[in-house]
């Protein structure tokens, strides 16, 4: 303070003006905190205090079985988790069915925004029709999947598989969940990729075509780094859903020669098995894994979105 | 470098639409032209037929002699610069320069050196490895112009290339664009709805209203000799002043006064088989206040008086601004006119009469004028086909 007023004598009105600046400021600042209290109270108790609550109950030793039985074990429930390779077998499955249904996801999810965007004619029905999929309940598309898959009564059974019962196989079955789910999140991939697609200036695609760019140039070269943010996005979204994937098993396999996916470990150990410590155990992990896909996304975000982003960086 | 000849082009949209009608040019070799109209005239339709980025609907389009109406636009060899710039934002300003040169798939020594020429022209030379993004406007502006000028192209296009700039930086960069258009003497094709980019950076002038040419040709020509009243009105600032007059006797009864016609105008007129209403036009910059005038000057031309209601100085000359008491020339052309410069949204605006005067003009606000002109200077428009009675080549 007497710094300030040494090195600038004459002005005594700037560091009196100051305080009553940050005065309101902080005012204002108090104001936002309390504005914003009760969404997070209500996030607290819902899913503060449950992920909480299942942090402490994979630290013990609880089958609902065996409820005298209970007991602080630390982390042996994690050991127990992660030593066992059913666990590791349905970590693989899920990691498959995310990384694969995924990646068809996007690419048609593109073909689908590209073909809604370029419509001229109709706009809405296109856009209506293509959505249907995403209106629809999983389980009752997992459902009309399941008996599409049943030998003898299902068309596609009849059509695709010949003798074989599909659905009772792990590789076959594998595919059905990913095509049940390519079928199903596709829509919502296309959604938010169009979103993006309107961010792309028309100029700047006419541009590419005037400096010499070809159909797929204008694509891969201008369209996509520039959408880049949104289609990270998208990513983002359908990974951490893809990885918590279980609707779709639980109706056409029931997780059956290995294509349980984690979730349905988890079910299977917390509901079925009553084992709320193991079970706990499981969800904490599906929890870590989906936030650690989450970071490493963000991460890849701060560092690529291009334009815009690099003046903000310095 | 090439020429550029549209033979009858016009673009018709499915929705029946004529954005463009029957339009005729030869644009020759090295040549630097400007289309210019009101928004919505079909200038920047034109540009986007020449680049390839919309069909042709009926006409031929030919550049270097041969027929491009269904090359792509990549196979025309054509540079063009849009008015957002349309930079990739992804790209560095090199990356962004050697765009063009890459998908041409130049090698990269070469790519380099045409880069670093480029950016020498623009003095972009610093701001290579910067993203657009950080850029300020003028910058953006040369490297859209440096991202034409790399691949020495047949021909360049531009579409309101300064409009985005503010008004001192759009000066320097018409000159810097004229500039480099002659030091390269590629073909330019340069769209504005700017009378004062149209009047000094093209060798010709191609004034457009509704899809059709109005007329073509150098700029000091549109503006002696404009062939109907939107050319008077579009080309000249502050725009030429328009007053219903009559035709009596070998004079001009108009709110002005009755002014005796000189000869030649007189000629010009009868040739044209003028009717007897007409729609007189006089330029501003034609009007001097007659107390500066020596006796002899004065006896030459004629003076009216009238009540100055608003003078507006601008240092080196005067702006006089005087209504009169019957009303202005109406007619199509002078509405779209008005309602293009954004008059109808000014109460009164348009209709009053504009004289530039000198600036040791003594006038004062609020008080009458003696204002003087040369009748020779007059021009005679048809009120109902908007030709100029006056018009001699």
């Amino acid at each position: 303070m007497s710094h300030a007023v040494t090195e600038a004598p004459g002005q005594p009105a700037r560091p009196q003006g100051k305080p009553a600046l940050s005065e309101g400021k902080k005012a204002e600042r108090k104001l936002g905190l309390l504005l914003c209290a009760p969404a997070a109270l209500v996030m607290l108790a819902v899913t503060g205090y449950p992920i909480i609550y299942s942090i402490w109950l994979s630290l013990q030793r609880y089958d609902l079985r065996f409820p005298d039985e209970r007991q602080f074990v630390g982390l042996d429930n994690y050991v127990a988790v992660l030593s066992n390779s059913y666990w590791w077998t349905a970590f693989g499955t899920t990691m498959f069915i995310t990384v694969v249904s995924v990646a068809i996801e996007l690419v048609l999810g593109m073909a689908l925004a590209l073909i809604m965007h370029r419509t001229l004619v109709g706009r809405g029905l296109v856009r209506t029709v293509t959505l249907i999929p995403y209106g629809i309940v999983t389980v009752v598309a997992a459902f009309s999947w399941f008996y599409a898959w049943t030998p003898e009564t299902g068309y596609l059974a009849n059509a695709l598989a010949g003798d074989g019962a599909p659905l009772t196989e792990q590789w076959p079955s594998l595919w059905i969940i990913i095509l049940a789910e390519v079928w199903k999140t596709t829509p919502f991939m296309a959604l938010l990729l169009m979103a993006g697609l309107a961010l792309v200036p028309d100029d700047l695609l006419k541009a590419a075509s005037v400096d010499g760019a070809n159909a797929w140039q204008r694509f891969s070269k201008v369209m996509v780094p520039v959408m880049k943010p949104a289609i990270l996005v998208a990513l983002l979204f359908r990974t951490l859903d893809a990885f918590r994937v279980f609707d779709n098993i639980f109706v056409l396999t029931n997780g059956a020669n290995d294509t349980g996916s984690v979730s349905m470990q988890t079910y299977n150990n917390l509901i079925k098995g009553l084992n709320l410590g193991i079970g706990s155990a499981m969800a904490v992990l599906i929890f870590v894994t989906v936030a650690l896909i989450a970071f490493i996304f963000i991460k890849v975000f701060g560092t690529a979105a291009p334009g815009s982003d690099q003046g903000s960086k310095r | 470098m090439a020429e550029i000849v549209l033979d009858k082009v016009t673009k018709r949209y499915p929705d029946g639409a004529l954005a463009v009608s029957e339009m005729e040019i030869e644009i020759a070799d090295g040549e630097f032209v400007i289309l210019v109209g009101p928004s919505g005239c079909g200038k920047s339709t034109a540009l986007n037929m020449i680049a390839g980025l919309e069909d042709i609907s009926s006409g031929e389009l030919r550049i270097d002699g041969s027929r491009a109406n269904e090359k792509a636009p990549k196979d025309r060899d054509i540079a063009m610069v849009f008015q957002s710039y349309a930079l990739y934002p992804h790209m560095s300003v090199r990356e962004n320069m050697a765009f063009p040169l890459r998908l041409a798939k130049v090698a990269d020594a070469t790519v380099r050196s045409k880069v670093e020429e480029a950016a020498e022209i623009l003095d972009l030379t610093q701001h290579l490895d910067r993203k657009p993004s950080n850029l300020s406007g003028g910058q953006r502006q040369r490297v859209a112009m440096g991202r034409a000028i790399v691949r020495s192209p047949k021909a360049f296009l531009m579409d309101e290339p300064l409009s985005n700039l503010d008004a001192k930086l759009r000066g320097q960069m018409r000159t810097s664009v004229s500039k480099l258009q002659r030091q390269l003497g590629t073909t330019t094709v340069y769209v504005t709805h700017d009378q004062t980019e149209a009047m000094t950076l093209g060798d010709r002038v191609v004034v457009l209203r509704g899809g059709i040419v109005q007329q073509i040709g150098s700029p000091q020509f549109l503006y002696d000799h404009p062939a109907n009243l939107f050319v008077a009105g579009f080309i000249g600032s502050p725009s030429m002043n328009f007053v219903p007059a009559t035709l009596e006797d070998g004079t001009l009864k108009s709110p002005l006064g009755t002014i005796p016609l000189t000869d030649r105008v007189r000629r010009l007129a009868e040739a044209a088989d003028a009717p007897r209403e007409v729609v007189a036009g006089i330029r501003p910059e034609h009007f001097e206040d007659a107390a500066l005038l020596d006796d002899a000057h004065r006896h030459g031309g004629v003076s009216f008086s009238a009540t100055v209601d608003v003078l507006e100085s601008m240092g080196a000359e005067k702006y006089a601004y005087f209504s009169l008491e019957e009303d202005l020339a109406t007619t199509a052309e002078l509405e779209e006119l008005a309602a293009d410069a954004g008059a109808g949204d000014v109460p009164g605006g348009g209709s009053a009469v504009v004289a530039r005067l000198a600036a040791s003009s003594e006038a004062r606000e609020g008080s009458p004028l003696d204002v003087w002109f040369d009748p020779d200077r007059i021009q005679l428009f048809d009120p109902a086909k908007g030709t100029n009675l006056t018009y001699s080549a």
